[in-house]
């Protein structure tokens, strides 16, 4: 069996093995909702005449794509979870003030850990891959039949396997290596698998892991899991996350695909418009001038993105053509910025830093496109419309790439700076 | 079940934010989901789309997010059915857990057709062309779940 499918068969009681293609009605451990798909998935729990949750503590609410609210109809949804929260005495409610992007927040809060299954109505729930957990995105639906069940139904997948190898050069991050990876397998290259990991990872960062497995859905797949290792187990340990289950996959043999990676190989990577699966390194494209850079959310929003682009940034001036919007993925990770001087870093830079909130990602607000616009965008979709005009274009890179461009008003590789 | 329709043809990889902008998602009213239904790619769907038509669509349907106002605005909409080559997996949850009927299948439609697909013969016939198709059927799982009337009924009776 694969890592995926061992996670999958310890949630199936009387289960020892699985193969692919089996449907099963699996238990999970958490069940997570936004501030958008939450408000649909308390409907159909209201409607289908449930009274209670399974259990108040596997739930998690976070209230972060509109918030803090930019519109009347946003703020009645957003009351409308918050009541529902209260009322289930559900405690891992995250509201303004202590909110983050969720799947920055949820690592962050130790609610995840190895072995878990997680199912969010969010579809970048994939994101906890990186800790060894089974998490993928579900609908509002499924939502509601895990809070009032705590189960979900799952075909069980079979699986892609990436073995890394080396490292990454200076200025390269985990997002070059998943745009790098998107590119080569295209928007439905792992469509209905998964995708796991393993080979030389100690060489990768969690955050890099979180990066990685946040946009396996990008490629179409189920999940995204990285194995476990140490350096898993220092993260879980240091946000207080629950006792990990280790799983490891019998071998490759159970691999539909085995790609090889040699992180040295990898170079600054950036997806045009208007598919992830448009990946180009440097020397595939000229001048491309930009009016917006936008830094921030769950794919690139944690602290080391920040501190990465304002080593970029600082002692230098965002170019006047260009806006840019920095915008720390939690609460937490605002503050640490803060205490280590990065916010002085971008304001001085003349950037915009805002609270967290996912803003400007899906095109909520924040730093909406005009029509003709280009943003260099550290998050992870290009669709169009996705941040404004339906005749605006988002590119998607790495926060190297992303400051690097401020700077400059084009699109740059920080190898040139 | 027995679907037949007129055909509204799109491409490969529709994603949810052109299905329905995230612009609109500060509500959850059907109503309004739909009239903004594929308003970025397709400004004319909304006018043009009457009940009981078919949506055909190329590969990786309903790529993006997990937003279920997706099926939610195009079952809105008046679409009886999507048939597509293939659909991205959050997509075909959501359409399965809200009993919107969707089939995978791989044969010539074009725009303005008009098809008929048979569920439970496994059988897709277009009338236009005078052609005729296969398709599988659902797993029985999830035939239980979508004649439970959805997934919460279905666990709600013991599944
Ligand atoms: S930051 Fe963007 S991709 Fe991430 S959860 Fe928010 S809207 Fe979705």
């Amino acid at each position: 069996m694969t890592l995926t499918q061992k996670i999958l068969a310890a949630h199936v009681s009387g289960k020892k093995q699985l193969s692919a293609g089996d449907m099963i009605m699996a238990d999970i451990d958490l069940v997570l909702g936004n501030d958008i798909t939450s408000p649909v998935a308390i409907n159909e729990f209201e409607k289908a005449g449930c009274c209670n949750v399974f259990d108040c503590g596997k739930i998690a609410m976070v209230m972060d794509h509109f918030t803090p609210n930019k519109d009347i109809k946003a703020a009645e949804q957003t009351k409308k979870v918050r009541e529902f929260a209260r009322g289930k005495n559900i405690n891992n409610f995250f509201d303004v003030g202590e909110m983050g992007v969720e799947h920055a927040l949820l690592p962050e809060k130790g609610l995840v850990t190895a072995g878990d299954i997680v199912i969010g109505a969010d579809s970048h729930t994939c994101t906890y891959g990186a800790l060894g957990a089974f998490s993928t995105g579900v609908g509002s639906t499924d939502m509601a039949a895990g809070m009032a069940y705590g189960k979900a139904w799952f075909k069980v997948p079979t699986a892609i396997k990436f073995n890394f190898h080396n490292k990454l050069n200076k200025w390269v991050s985990g997002k070059d290596v998943i745009l790098h990876i998107i590119g080569k397998i295209g928007v439905d290259g792992a469509l209905y698998q998964s995708m796991e990991y393993g080979g030389e990872v100690k060489n990768l960062t969690i955050d890099d892991r979180l990066c990685i497995c946040n946009m396996a859905i990008e490629a179409g797949a189920k999940n995204g899991i990285f194995s476990v290792d140490d350096v898993t187990l220092k993260f879980l340990s240091e946000c207080g996350a629950k006792q990990p289950k280790i799983y490891n996959a019998d071998g490759d043999g159970d691999y539909q695909k085995i790609y090889d990676i040699d992180l040295a190989q990898i170079q600054s990577t950036v997806a045009f418009p208007h598919l992830p699966e448009n990946a180009k390194t440097f020397d595939e494209f000229g001048d491309i001038e930009i009016q917006q850079v936008v830094i921030g959310s769950c794919t690139n929003g944690r602290l080391s993105d920040l501190r990465v682009a304002a080593e970029i940034l600082k002692g230098r001036k965002v170019h006047k053509n260009v806006r840019a919007i920095v915008i720390p993925a939690t609460q937490k990770i605002y503050l640490d910025a803060l205490n280590e001087g990065l916010l002085t870093i971008f304001i001085e830079a003349g950037c915009a830093v805002s609270t967290p909130t996912c803003g400007p990602c899906l095109g909520g607000h924040m730093g909406i496109l005009a029509e003709g616009e280009r943003c260099v965008a550290t998050t992870n979709r290009n669709f169009v419309g996705r941040m404004g005009h339906p005749k605006s274009e988002v590119y998607l890179a790495s926060p190297e790439v992303a400051a690097a461009s401020c700077l400059t008003g084009k699109i740059t590789s920080p190898q040139t700076l | 079940m027995f679907i037949k329709g007129k055909v509204i043809k799109y491409g490969d990889n529709i994603d949810t934010d052109v299905i329905i902008p995230a612009r609109y998602l500060n509500t959850s009213d059907k109503k309004e989901l739909a009239a903004h239904c594929m308003e970025d790619l397709d400004s004319t769907f909304i006018k043009r789309v009457k009940s009981g038509d078919i949506m055909v669509a190329g590969k990786n349907f309903g790529c993006g997010s997990s937003r279920e106002h997706a099926p939610i605005a195009i079952k809105e909409s008046g679409i009886a059915c999507i048939v597509a080559k293939s659909f991205a997996r959050i997509f075909y949850r959501n359409a399965i857990n809200t009993g919107l009927p969707i089939i995978e299948y791989d044969g010539e439609i074009d725009e303005g057709d008009v098809i008929e697909i048979d569920f439970d013969g496994g059988k897709i016939i277009n009338q236009t062309k005078n052609k005729q198709g296969s398709i599988a059927p659902f797993p029985p799982f999830l035939q239980n779940i979508i004649s439970e009337g959805g997934l919460l009924n279905s666990l709600k009776q013991g599944g």
